[in-house]
């Protein structure tokens, strides 16, 4: 087995002597010897680096990949875009893998200006003014954007949207066990968010596009959140924001967002990315950490993590979040996508996967028997009813070669199927998907 | 013979210069581009014919205009102005920051688990499901508990896990309680976690030990108490010997014990959580089993339970059926999702090579050289720091400059800073809080002797030498003291917010 401990039996015994013990059990001495393990671990012993690897290589051979063997119409916060060369090469460099969160500045620039940078991207599309270094993932991110608005508001009852990802609504219900936040849920009409009136909401949670990839109407929201007095909370699709208008311009207060699609592929769901952006005014709240320019002794440019009171390791019992470790690795990694795309390139990339989405939504629908699930506007993803119940399509399809999407709860209506097409689909496996489809729910 | 160089002290890394980077938006020129797309064949709509009027953005949003060249030159340049454990020793306390074996990152880019969406059927995705069961089953073993969830994609989230399966168990079992006793050595998230669990906390002192005053823990304890969140060892890097006694007291009452997992690293093999008498068990597999800090992030923070709060598990969690086959299964009273999808599945498999690279026997190994290395650099620093609980210690140890502050000025982020210059991370500072000028020193089991001794030189060299020379300090880095009270005052959050 492969050690990563450095140490010779000579050193040991050496280091030993010189703490003033005789044996390495010695080291242990505080621990009760009631506690301690008689017979060590019950797990295996240690393998060879190649016999680890072929263990982990057969479990992945177990999987079914999304590419050519599964074609991947699947989405619903996930998305089966293209990571560059550059990406994989640049961001995961062991510097920026191996390094610690930047406590020590001086020695830190690296991950700070990338994180700078980061910072200034995401703002960039969403239209705000501060975004954090990162959270877990698009459902972390809806939870501290909602305990921000609580805070802010005085008040504790939520307008939650069915069209924001189910799985994040669970993740804000089990939080809520201990904040006490109340949610009501608003329905969707015809796929789009009828906000339900609440004497006193601290906020609106919205999806834009929706979970069904419907496009929101935000102006709407506003003008209810306004009424309402209350906050505007967007998790937004950041791919799509590369065409819509942004969250920002609506007049969002807070902007969320899962960054997943911007250098990161599927990974079975993680590790993502939690995009927290939000208004200026806001910045004393903001959950995480923040990294802002100043000088250094010299004078010269310099980055460092700021605004450091807000943070648990310093108000303790009294800080509104207790983010310490978060996804700094995937927000630099999507900060070299965002930098090789460009300002055309993700324009581009938003079109194309629309374009996409246009193309598959109207040959499916032209299936007999598969109807629109609801009749809104959509962008990169779309809901259609299905003949035969979605699971059994799914798992007939994959035999055909296909991941035909997401099966849709009961909430939604019966036999509901998400499906969600990237820049990756060619027209040729949309049509070969379409042929599949209508084969298999005959 | 000739004795070996450290391997771990960074002060031949080159610098070609002492520029500023630019910014990626300063390098941006109108008309540059890196990207480029797959030929798909779908029609070309245009803007107009895909997306409503007002949905549409009036201009595109404004990134950067950048060659590849460029953009891979910038970010390459960034990771030459970054420490990191590939370069060099990072003694950071309570943060573990050993190697992170390769084979590790290998195994988690294997094609077949990082090209898997996470809503696949489970008959799809068979070998992410036991791989993840798998790692529930050993994680238990390690820790002496009942089951598990993975999700948790940090340790402070592992937390918050843990106490709303406080609230859960005893929101069933005789009525919510009030308060959660945590000692006064604890990290921050400890205390942030117990109040978005609606809990208050009630803060315990440490003894003259530095372990949890058991007296004064009796006083505290009352049928209001849910349960006590402890760190053994304590980020002091002694082992709570009264541990058994404080289990038996808390249960008493009725309450829980938390076990915070930032220091399993050094009991791996030695003594579990389980046996100690703990209930809920958070792990930071970014620190015990080697998943690389990421610059911050990603970590994964998996909780793990006695039988009892087995049910209350978040879901879903992957369980076999009788014929081998692997599916999702919703725990009977689950508190519910903590995580969008399945936790970080990628910082999941790292950690499951790793643990099957080591094995019972390397982890083992791990926690003995992990100790040793601690109690021989506290050993090497006598006399030259103060160590305020100068007795055997565990993966860690707190020093002290007090007495050299009194007598020349010396504080512990004037070591931080001349540490640097001389090739190695700065240990944590400032924590924990209990101690004056605290230096908390974690050299971690994958430093060698050499490296060790380099480090022990240079922290004399440090308190020995001259005061003005170490508040000047460090001069040879890619920029020297910053400025934090202005990036403060003067708030820069991004680039277009500059004058």
């Amino acid at each position: 087995m492969p050690s990563y401990v450095p140490h010779t039996d000579a050193e040991i015994a050496e280091m030993l002597a010189f703490v003033g013990l005789s044996s390495l059990d010695e080291l242990f001495e505080a621990v009760p010897p009631a506690l301690r393990l008689a017979r060590g671990l019950d797990i295996a012993p240690g393998l060879s680096e190649p016999d680890t690897l072929a263990v982990m290589e057969g479990l992945a051979d177990r999987n079914r990949r999304a590419g050519r063997e599964l074609v991947c119409f699947a989405g619903g916060g996930a998305y089966d875009h293209e990571v560059p060369a550059t990406v994989r090469r640049v961001a995961f460099r062991s510097e920026f893998v191996t390094a610690y969160t930047p406590y020590q500045p001086e020695v830190a620039q690296g991950v700070l200006q990338a994180l700078f940078e980061y910072q200034t991207l995401l703002c960039r599309l969403t239209g705000m003014e501060i975004a954090n270094a990162s959270l877990y993932d698009g459902a972390s991110a809806c939870v501290e954007a909602v305990n921000l608005a609580v805070a802010a508001t005085g008040r504790h009852t939520v307008l939650l949207s069915r069209g924001v990802n189910p799985n994040w609504r669970q993740v804000l219900g089990t939080y809520a066990a201990g904040t006490g936040h109340e949610y009501v849920t608003c329905d969707l009409s015809g796929g789009l968010t009828e906000w339900r009136d609440d004497a006193e909401p601290a906020a609106l949670l919205v999806q834009y596009p929706n979970y069904l990839g419907c496009l929101e109407d935000l102006a709407a929201a506003r003008a209810f959140a306004d009424r309402a007095g209350a906050y505007l909370l967007v998790a937004f699709d950041p791919v799509a924001a590369g065409v819509l208008r942004s969250p920002g311009e609506f007049g969002a207060d807070v902007v969320v967002g899962e960054g997943q699609p911007f250098g990161t592929p599927l990974s079975f769901g993680g590790p993502y990315l939690g995009v927290f952006t939000c208004k200026r005014d806001h910045v004393r709240r903001l959950p995480g950490r923040l990294v802002g320019e100043t000088v250094d002794a010299d004078g010269r440019r310099s980055y460092v993590t700021t605004l450091r009171t807000r943070e648990q390791d310093i108000r303790r019992e009294k800080a509104s979040s207790n983010v310490c470790t978060n996804q700094t690795l995937i927000a630099v990694a999507c900060a070299v996508q965002l930098a090789w795309l460009g300002t055309s390139g993700l324009h581009e990339l938003a079109l194309r996967c629309a374009r996409g989405t246009r193309y598959a939504r109207d040959a499916l629908l032209s299936i007999d028997g598969v109807e629109p699930l609801v009749d809104a506007p959509v962008f990169r993803e779309f809901a259609v009813t299905t003949p035969a119940a979605p699971e059994v399509i799914i798992e007939r399809i994959a035999e055909e070669g296909y991941l035909a999407g997401i099966p849709l709860s009961a909430e939604y209506g019966e036999r509901g199927l998400l499906l969600s097409v990237t820049e990756r689909r060619t027209r040729d496996e949309i049509d070969a998907f379409v042929a599949a489809f209508e084969k298999v729910i005959r | 013979m000739m004795p070996a160089a450290a391997g771990g002290k960074a002060t031949s890394a080159p610098i070609m210069g002492r520029d500023a980077e630019p910014a990626l938006f300063e390098l941006s020129s109108p008309g540059r581009r890196a990207a480029s797309f797959r030929t798909t064949g779908v029609p070309e709509w245009s803007v107009d014919e895909l997306v409503p009027v007002d949905h549409r953005r009036s201009q595109p949003a404004p990134i950067a205009e950048l060659s590849e060249r460029d953009v891979v030159g910038h970010f390459t340049r960034l990771s030459h102005r970054q420490y990191s454990v590939d370069l060099g020793a990072y003694p950071l306390g309570s943060c573990t920051m050993k190697y992170n074996p390769k084979l590790c990152d290998d195994a988690a880019a294997l094609p077949g688990l990082t090209d898997v969406h996470p809503a696949a059927p489970a008959a799809l995705t068979q070998g992410w499901l036991e791989l993840l069961a798998r790692l529930e089953q050993v994680l238990c073993r390690i820790t002496g508990m009942h089951a598990a969830t993975l999700q948790p994609p940090a340790g402070a989230a592992g937390e918050l896990t843990g106490l709303l399966l406080m609230r859960a168990w005893h929101g069933e079992h005789g009525g919510q309680r009030r308060k959660v006793v945590i000692p006064d050595s604890a990290h921050g998230t400890n205390p942030a976690s117990v109040t978005l669990g609606a809990y208050e906390t009630v803060t315990v002192p440490s003894d003259e030990r530095g372990l949890v005053d058991v007296a004064a823990l009796r006083e505290r304890l009352d049928e209001e108490v849910a349960g006590i969140m402890l760190t053994n060892p304590n980020t002091l890097g002694l082992f709570e010997e009264d541990i058994a006694e404080i289990a038996a007291a808390v249960h008493e009452v009725g309450g829980l014990l938390y076990y915070d997992g930032a220091n399993l690293n050094a009991i791996l093999g030695v003594t579990r959580p389980g046996d100690m008498g703990f209930d809920i068990v958070h792990m930071n597999l970014h620190k015990t089993f080697a998943v690389p800090h990421g610059g911050g992030g990603p970590g994964a923070g998996p909780v793990a339970v006695s039988q009892r709060l087995a049910p209350y598990l978040p879901g879903p969690r992957p369980v076999v059926g009788d014929d081998g086959n692997y599916r999702w299964e919703d725990p009977p009273k689950s508190i519910g999702r903590v995580h969008s999808w399945h936790g970080n599945a990628l910082a999941l498999a790292r950690a499951y090579a790793y643990i099957l690279a080591n094995g019972s026997d390397g982890l083992r190994r791990v926690a003995e050289a992990a100790v040793l290395n601690a109690n021989w650099l506290r050993a090497r620093l006598r006399g030259v720091y103060d160590l305020p609980y100068d007795r055997p210690n565990m993966h860690e140890f707190v020093a002290s400059t007090t007495s050299l502050k009194k007598e020349k000025g010396l504080r512990a982020l004037d070591v931080a800073k001349r540490l640097l210059e001389e090739g190695f991370h700065a240990p944590t500072v400032y924590f924990p809080l209990i101690v004056d000028e605290a230096l908390m020193i974690e050299p971690t089991e994958t430093e060698s002797l050499q490296t060790l001794e380099a480090l022990g030189d240079a922290l004399e060299r440090i308190a020995g030498g001259d005061i003005d020379d170490a508040r000047h300090a460090p001069r040879t880095t890619p920029v020297r003291r910053v400025d934090e009270a202005r990036a403060a005052r003067q708030l820069i959050p991004t680039w277009d917010a500059r004058e």
